[in-house]
């Protein structure tokens, strides 16, 4: 099949990339293959940071290679959102992993959070890779392919620092005129963020504590089966069945072990980026609704006939243009996202439920392996009394 | 349980209910108690029927006042028993309050099984008091304290030190004692760990329970995947519930391994009643021994133990002849009594010895037994569990993948 079966310029209908959705989750028709790993720490006079080794493997003509090994730190990612949020400012952006561990951690690296990282930002750059848009996005391809150097300079030709805090002044300016003609199906939107967004925390929530039992019971089983050990010490007539229900105890600990990291890697990380996605939607909405009240600004000053009323009709076409791209950029990702929430939040759940199942199977098993030896040694018993 | 003694057929006892009780008590103040119905049954040969001969109800302290009674009477058996008596090794959910309806509950088959296994003792089933514990319900407690038990009670004290001061123990009891000390240990051991294993698996569940809400929730603003979280939330909260019968059973299961636990009071009970006797013994032999020598000394003259006779001759001027064959005398009538005494206390301790090892083994017999069963039952218990856990995250799966 051929590689380049769609388009590789950028879908302007959204339309067209409802149609991508299909052909997103299929691996032959991937042409961007990303991996996040090998995290390294680098020491400075000034800091400590980690860096992540990315590698890029494409078939893509617009790419001078098709294989790319960079190294990126956590600033570089942060970059490249910010980046990808200005071009795209409707567009749902993955989320990236927090700055800091929530919790308040001691040490800033210690190996779980470098983990739990590492797997966050490879699923980031992934999903952007299987996005029908930000997938051709250039400073997309910078990050991936440029070497340290280039990327820094790159980074420099951005809009300075004052230019996005204006952006950012405009942004809360226009936010607090309020979002009075928000369109219909943009209200609906913005509710199901708001419940979605606190179910989801509370989901999220609800999941680390489970986890958390989940390791208390753990600590307190692996006590459990050794004391049976002891007890068969002073039993001369008990000391197998108490070794063998020490035993099972031990394997039944084991197996609450596997199912604690099966919700660790299933669960827990699935959950805990829709959190964050749930922030980035609102930040969506608020982009959405500062693009609108900029229009609205403008029809308003052409009623009420303040300023250059001769130059208002055309800016107001413009910014008519943006709103309707950036609505229906919304739309059509909004459709894209709530399909992959489902599937995504549908998947997590299943294995979920599938470790569960697989826990108590394998505590079954052993427990009725225990039953029937102690019911074959009686029936042994009883027939070697017999005469 | 059946027996058949005081009764001319096959009974069965049970402890049916239990109630709860005002009254006033020795100081005349109000207080409230629970009284428990103890239903005697006798038992047609023929038929298999079974016709209510005796019911009564007793207190818990009339409990303690027949064990307390047949401990005294019957030195050289391992009596059984008695259900605690404030609920110990309780997990955050489990009540420690005595009125609590489940503790009530658990008590009340505690008693029952107290009372079955004295029934079905080879010895203790014979006793008087205990028959009309089960058939006579007023002044029975003064028919008790009529037997004089409490003045024949060894004393506490008296025991303390016949444990510190015996030489030579029946080696036999001495591991007994060691036995019973690591019985107790080990028990009590598992049981505070077995309710902190509870205390956390009953966190894991009722967590689950949380989903279910929040699952019920979400699923108003979810078109498709609606139907599904709604469900699947059901189905937490069934999880969620379950394991309160779970854990119940467990409790059953911990109430069979108390029993053990204050065994090994009543295995130590045994051993200290020997050491007492052998102290007595050995004490008695000593005295003999310490007379005949004086006793010697006397008639041949040569002074080498110590007798208050001897000082205070020393001080006052030596004895008469007479005097001396006086004494003499004397001496001799106790070292005779005492020949008799130590006689009759050797075959006390034998007697002793061998039909308290002989109840020992009977125990030993009826421990194996009944441990191992509570080991299979709570493999069952947990075999019970997980086929509920599969069954019901089996339905929650199916839920997730309909989303």
């Amino acid at each position: 099949m051929d590689m380049n079966s769609f388009s590789p310029m950028m879908p302007t209908s959204p339309l067209s990339m409802i149609n991508q959705i299909k052909f997103e989750d299929e691996p032959d028709l991937k042409d961007l293959f990303i991996t996040v790993d090998e995290p390294e720490s680098h020491v400075t006079t000034i800091e400590t940071f980690i860096t992540y080794r990315i590698i890029t493997k494409t078939s893509r003509g617009e790419f001078d290679s098709s294989e790319f090994e960079v190294r990126r730190r956590y600033q570089d990612f942060l970059w490249l959102k910010g980046k990808l949020e200005e071009a795209h400012p409707t567009l749902i952006i993955p989320p990236l992993p927090e700055k800091f561990m929530v919790k308040g951690m001691v040490e800033r690296f210690n190996d779980d959070f470098i983990e739990t990282r590492r797997k966050a930002l490879h699923k980031f750059l992934n999903r952007i890779a299987d996005h029908p848009t930000l997938t051709f996005n250039e400073d997309f391809k910078i990050f991936l392919t440029a070497q340290a150097w280039e990327l820094s300079s790159h980074k420099k030709q951005g809009p300075g620092l004052l230019s996005r805090m204006g952006q950012t002044v405009r942004a809360v300016a226009s936010s607090m005129r309020g979002v009075k003609n928000r369109p219909e199906e943009f209200m609906e939107m913005n509710n199901f963020i708001e419940l979605f967004s606190q179910k989801i925390n509370l989901i999220d929530k609800i999941s680390q504590r489970i986890y958390k039992e989940e390791r208390e019971y753990f600590d307190e089983m692996k006590e459990y089966g050794p004391i049976h050990i002891l007890w068969s010490a002073s039993e001369e007539d008990l000391v197998d069945i108490l070794k063998d229900v020490a035993s099972c105890i031990d394997r039944c600990c084991k197996a609450t072990e596997k199912r604690m990291s099966g919700l660790a890697e299933a669960l827990l990380p699935v959950v805990h980026e829709y959190v964050l996605y749930s922030e980035m939607l609102m930040g969506v909405m608020r982009r959405r609704d500062q693009i609108q009240a900029e229009l609205d600004s403008k029809v308003e000053a052409l009623t009420y006939k303040k300023a250059d009323a001769d130059l208002l009709p055309e800016e107001i076409g413009k910014l008519e243009d943006k709103v309707e791209c950036a609505n229906n950029a919304l739309k059509a990702d909004w459709e894209r996202w709530k399909q992959n929430m489902q599937n995504d939040i549908k998947l997590a759940f299943t294995d979920m439920a599938e470790e569960n199942i697989h826990y108590y199977e394998q505590c079954l098993a052993t427990w009725e392996s225990f039953l029937t030896s102690q019911t074959n040694l009686h029936l042994e018993e009883a027939s070697e009394d017999k005469p | 349980m059946t027996h058949n003694n005081f009764w001319l057929k096959k009974i069965e006892i049970s402890v049916s209910e239990a109630e709860k009780r005002t009254g006033r008590n020795a100081m005349n103040m109000q207080e409230t108690y629970t009284a428990y119905l103890i239903e005697t049954r006798s038992v047609e040969h023929t038929d298999g029927q079974s016709v209510l001969t005796d019911s009564l109800w007793r207190r818990y302290s009339e409990f303690e006042l027949l064990r307390n009674y047949l401990l005294v009477y019957y030195p050289h058996i391992v009596v059984p028993p008695l259900p605690e008596k404030r609920a110990e090794f309780v997990w955050h959910k489990l009540s420690a309050d005595n009125m609590d309806p489940d503790f009530v509950e658990r008590r009340r088959i505690g008693l029952e099984n107290f009372l079955l296994r004295i029934a079905s003792h080879p010895i203790l089933c014979r006793d008087k008091i205990f028959y009309l514990f089960l058939t006579q319900e007023g002044n029975w407690k003064e028919t008790v304290n009529e037997t004089g038990f409490q003045l024949k009670a060894d004393s506490r004290l008296k025991a303390l030190n016949a444990t510190f001061r015996v030489k030579n123990p029946d080696k036999r009891f001495t591991d007994l004692k060691h036995y019973s000390d690591e019985l107790q240990s080990v028990i009590s051991h598992l049981l505070r760990v077995r309710a902190r294993v509870a205390d956390r698996l009953y966190g894991v569940y009722k967590v689950h329970g949380n989903y279910g809400r929040v699952f019920s929730e979400w699923s108003a603003i979810e078109k498709e995947m609606g139907d599904g979280l709604q469900s699947a939330g059901h189905h937490m909260d069934v999880y969620a519930s379950s394991i309160d019968d779970i854990l119940e059973d467990e409790e059953h299961y911990a109430d069979q391994l108390k029993e053990y636990l204050f065994y090994a009071e009543a295995l130590r009970a045994v051993c200290r009643k020997h050491e007492l006797m052998q102290y007595d013994l050995e004490i008695a032999a000593q005295d003999l021994a310490s007379k005949k020598q004086q006793c010697e000394e006397l008639a041949t003259g040569t002074v080498r133990t110590f007798s208050l006779k001897g000082m205070t001759t020393k001080l006052f001027g030596q004895e008469t002849p007479e005097q001396r064959e006086a004494r003499i005398k004397v001496l001799e009538e106790q070292i005779n009594e005492g020949e008799q005494q130590l006689k009759s206390k050797n075959l006390e301790g034998r007697e002793f010895v061998k039909n308290a090892w002989a109840d020992i083994e009977r125990f030993k017999e009826q421990k194996n037994r009944d441990l191992k069963e509570a080991l299979i039952s709570y493999a069952v218990m947990q075999i019970s569990m997980c086929k509920k856990g599969i069954q019901v995250w089996t339905n929650a799966k199916e839920c997730f993948s309909k989303m």
